[in-house]
């Protein structure tokens, strides 16, 4: 495995609230690492740096370095509108488009210029079936996306995401708005999606983290406190303020 | 474990809330009955004169010839002129504030001015009409005489406050999640504008201008102010021709000391009141068609 993603001495300020503090941190490829730590401790921020969506945020101020497969994501070379097709998001709460099942994953490939309609047809359902929802929204894919149950709805975005051909998926506390069952699908599909794309994912659920990820990083106030394999991070974390934290004594 | 209630206490609360609710009822009955005597007055005393002859004649010296002809067709050119015009502003407008324009002093500023223009009197609205687009402030190319078209387009600058904020307020009613989502998969600005934004918000930009445009047809005090006829009896040829509308025409009939006129004002009023009416409806009826889609 090699690192796709590397943030090096990483500062963000909003205003002059400090809301990461230099971070360093090598991120695999086809591995999915997760983000933990309390409320407020810059996790999330950290997740949208990655596809700018901060930029959209005024008075926001970046410093250091971050690289994907070595390009500078904050320099004049990097598009935005490209950096987001290969960098993937699903957000916290299912936001499909007042759209057509249909629509709604044809509408990445769209906004990029596919007007084919069979090709359309052919990433629609290809989208699909990557994120397990093909079976059950084939017959009826006319039919409006909020026809659907908040997981399906999830997976809905997950396949959104998926049809713009990204390498990165990002996934802001995606299961954190379902219900145990839905959660376990979506764990279940980021294993599953590990094999193909790179997955960056923040999460409240500690328990998921341990379940799921190959790489745990634990933050605090703004500071990468500790990056370590998952397994090893949870038996024998280095630093006692992670020890503390997973084990419950705070957060 | 009922034994501790104060019966006498509870018996006030609940004759207050009996009287206010009939204070409320009788609020209510208020606005309802004056539409419905002022309704009712109207049709005993116009009813009379709605005879085909009367949307197909030219104003005359006598009433019973006299029609609403040239009225309607001014109408109908004003809401022709304004409708894309104050779309294509109104719209543009609330776009940039909502979308493009960074939230700073100035766009508070400008939202200010906005505002206050939504709520200035028509008359003022009459008076700038006239230097602006009349008498083109002086400059004789630039004028466009009393004409259709410098009557729409005073009317046009009269509902555009109105029709951009209702146009903002639809615009932020639409999830900024929907924009993340947007944004998140490589969308530009106006692609999400375009695709997200606008479909979600439609119906209720178009109901504001609907409601907008019903407020535009029944004004008065501007066009009397830029000098729009009170007796035509031709039909513009083009929007430079001179003009008048259905309540300037009104307003002419009622004027008159003769019974007869006044009749014919309330006819006039009658099909100026089913014209709002219908539109009012239709603004209903495509939010809800539109909502129950969503």
């Amino acid at each position: 495995m090699s690192t796709l993603i590397d943030i090096a001495k990483l500062n963000l300020f909003y205003g002059s609230f400090h809301a990461l503090k230099d971070v360093t941190l090598p991120i695999q490829e086809k591995s999915i690492t997760a983000f933990i730590g309390p409320s407020g401790c810059g996790k999330s921020t950290l997740l949208r740096t990655l596809n700018r969506m901060n930029d959209m945020i005024p008075d926001v101020r970046i410093e250091g370095s971050m690289k994907i497969s070595g390009i500078e994501l904050y320099s004049s070379e990097v598009d935005v509108e490209t950096l987001r097709k290969k960098v993937g998001m699903v957000f916290q709460q299912p936001n499909p488009f007042p759209k057509s099942i249909y629509d709604n994953i044809a509408y990445g490939p769209r906004i990029h210029g596919i007007t084919n309609k069979s090709q359309l047809d052919e990433i629609v359902e290809k989208s699909l079936r990557d994120a397990v929802l093909w079976d059950e929204v084939k017959d009826f894919l006319k039919r409006s996306a909020f026809s659907l149950s908040g997981g399906q709805q999830q997976r809905l975005c997950i396949a959104r995401a998926l049809a713009v051909n990204p390498d990165i998926l990002l996934m802001d506390e995606a299961t954190s708005a379902l219900d145990p069952i839905s959660t376990l699908k979506i764990e279940e599909l980021a294993q599953e999606l590990r094999k193909k794309y790179t997955i960056v994912m923040v999460t409240h659920n500690m328990h998921q983290a341990a379940r799921i990820s190959n790489t745990t990083c634990f933050f605090l106030s703004g500071e990468l406190v500790e990056y370590a394999e998952t397994e090893q991070l949870f038996s024998s974390p280095s630093d006692k303020r992670t020890e503390d934290y997973i084990t419950g004594r705070f957060g | 474990m009922f034994n501790d209630s104060n019966k006498k206490q509870i018996e006030g609360r609940r004759r207050f809330d009996f009287y206010l609710h009939l204070l409320f009822v009788a609020a209510t009955s208020l606005a309802v009955l004056v539409l419905l005597v002022l309704i009712i007055d109207i049709v005993i005393q116009g009813a009379h004169m709605l005879k085909p002859h009367f949307f197909t004649n030219f104003p005359s010296r006598n009433p019973h010839e006299a029609g609403l002809l040239s009225a309607i067709v001014g109408t109908a050119y004003f809401v022709l002129i304004m409708a894309p015009l104050s779309f294509i502003l109104g719209v543009g407008a609330a776009i940039y504030l909502e979308e493009y324009a960074r939230k700073n002093k100035l766009r508070s500023f400008i939202q200010l001015n906005i505002s206050t223009l939504a709520g200035i009197p028509s008359i003022v609205y009459g008076i700038l009409g006239l230097a602006l687009f009349v008498r083109g402030l002086g400059i004789e190319q630039l004028a466009l005489g009393r004409s259709v078209l410098a009557g729409a387009l005073t009317m046009t600058l009269l509902v555009l406050p109105i029709i951009i904020v209702a146009a903002q307020e639809a615009i932020r009613a639409v999830p900024g999640t929907l924009r993340n989502a947007s944004f998140a998969l490589g969308a530009t600005k106006w692609q999400t504008v375009q695709r997200t934004v606008l479909p979600s918000a439609i119906p209720g930009i178009l109901t504001g201008i609907i409601l907008a445009l019903s407020r535009a047809i029944g004004e008065t005090a501007p066009l009397v102010m830029i000098g729009a006829l009170t007796f035509v009896n031709f039909l513009p040829n083009d929007v430079f021709d001179q003009f008048t509308v259905i309540p300037i025409q009104i307003f002419n009939w009622v004027s008159r000391p003769q019974q007869a006129f006044h009749d014919l004002a309330a006819a006039g009023i009658i099909v100026l009141l089913t014209l709002l009416i219908l539109m009012n409806i239709s603004a209903v009826l495509l939010r809800n068609k539109y909502q129950r889609k969503g």
